[in-house]
């Protein structure tokens, strides 16, 4: 009686456990989403010249331009690796190099701030309202 | 509540610690994959004795670690191992004091912008050059009983260009547009921005803001099959 009683007392608690630790990796596992709403990552060249992708935080760029310096006068296409940008263009003051070249933000020798993604990685918004639908739709 | 969620997390991570070392019995349960279905409810096949498992609901629907302006080094897309990740400033910290909603970057940038929180540039050779402003509202008439939709190009020329919407994008002549929200999902239209970069389109009455007038919806009536029958 006793012993019946221990043992469903340690299944209960094995059970518990259990539950715990399905309900503690669904909320740990960080592998999808949780980047910041409007995050775009660059990666049409990157991987293949074996750098992390591009990140641009759009959150992080808004907060200091309106969006007609980059969009109107920069000429940034609204379509997220849309723009053919590469790293001699923005050598050159285009793009993204209208801005960092050492004199309004910090420059291009600081390659892994903005070269900072998991490798592998498709170019797009993240976390668009699409991105996060229950059902996907197509593309 | 996604703090909690995260509490939850932490202390059962713990109590998995110590209780599979005591037992040595620690199952394996598979991890949800990058592009997984959100799972609403999880079957463990554990003998549970509280409520069953199979039937926990993810009543939001949320995926794995989506709590809003997480760090960077644990958004799930920055590397952690590059050098660079740790200097990264954090959106938590950015938008702090910022007006906040429910959705998006959980900021409202206009009332942002407005009550000079932040003060974003207009021209890249000229910090204290002004954006040129439009003040004229459109309102369209939309379908069925939804609340017709109220543009403000006031508060879209405070950050953007005319030549940003016009022509491309937007025809500037009356019935010259067409605008359906399947679109503007996949991203045409207002979708170009909106659920992308603006604020997401699950913001239904931020567009959807002027309810049709008692005449508009008599009409509607008249012309439904309820009132046919």
């Amino acid at each position: 009686m006793r012993a019946s009683k221990r043992r469903s007392l340690a299944l209960g608690i094995m059970g518990l456990l259990f539950v715990a630790l399905s309900v503690g990796t669904w909320f740990a596992s960080s592998d999808d989403a949780a980047a910041e709403y409007g995050d775009v990552i660059i990666n049409n060249y990157s991987d293949d010249a074996a750098m992390r992708p591009v990140i641009f935080p759009h959150w992080f760029h808004r907060i200091r331009f309106r969006c007609k310096v980059c969009h109107a006068d920069l000429g940034f296409r609204f379509k997220a690796g849309g723009n053919d940008i590469n790293m001699l263009k923005i050598f050159d003051g285009e793009y993204c190099g209208a801005c960092h070249n050492g004199r309004i933000a910090w420059g291009v020798e600081n390659c892994v701030l903005c070269h900072s993604g998991k490798p592998n990685m498709k170019t797009g918004v993240h976390n668009s309202t699409s991105d996060r639908l229950v059902a996907p739709v197509g593309r | 509540m996604t703090d909690r969620a995260s509490i939850i997390a932490v202390l059962s991570a713990l109590a998995i610690a110590a209780g599979g070392a005591a037992l040595g019995t620690a199952g394996q349960v598979p991890q949800p994959a990058g592009d997984a279905p959100i799972i609403i409810a999880q079957a463990t096949g554990a003998q549970a004795t509280g409520p069953s498992a199979a039937n926990t609901f993810n009543r939001l629907m949320k995926r794995p670690g989506s709590e809003p302006n997480i760090q960077p080094s644990k958004d799930g897309i920055h590397d952690p191992a590059n050098p660079g990740t740790a200097l990264l400033q954090w959106p938590s910290e950015a938008f702090a004091g910022f007006p906040r909603t429910n959705d998006g970057n959980r900021v409202d940038w206009v009332k942002t912008l407005a009550a000079g929180l932040i003060r974003p540039w207009t021209e890249l050779e000229d910090p204290e050059a002004e954006p040129f402003l439009m003040d004229l509202t459109i309102v369209r008439q939309v379908k069925g009983s939804m609340p017709n939709v109220v543009y403000p190009h006031l508060e879209h020329t405070q950050w953007l260009d005319c030549t940003n919407c016009h022509d491309e994008i937007f025809v500037p002549e009356k019935g010259a547009n067409q605008i359906s929200m399947a679109g503007i999902l996949l991203g045409q239209k207002c979708g170009i921005c909106h659920g992308r970069v603006a604020f997401p389109i699950s913001d239904c009455r931020r567009c959807h803001s002027q309810p049709k007038t008692a005449e508009e919806l008599r009409q509607l009536s008249e012309k439904s099959s309820w009132a046919k029958q």
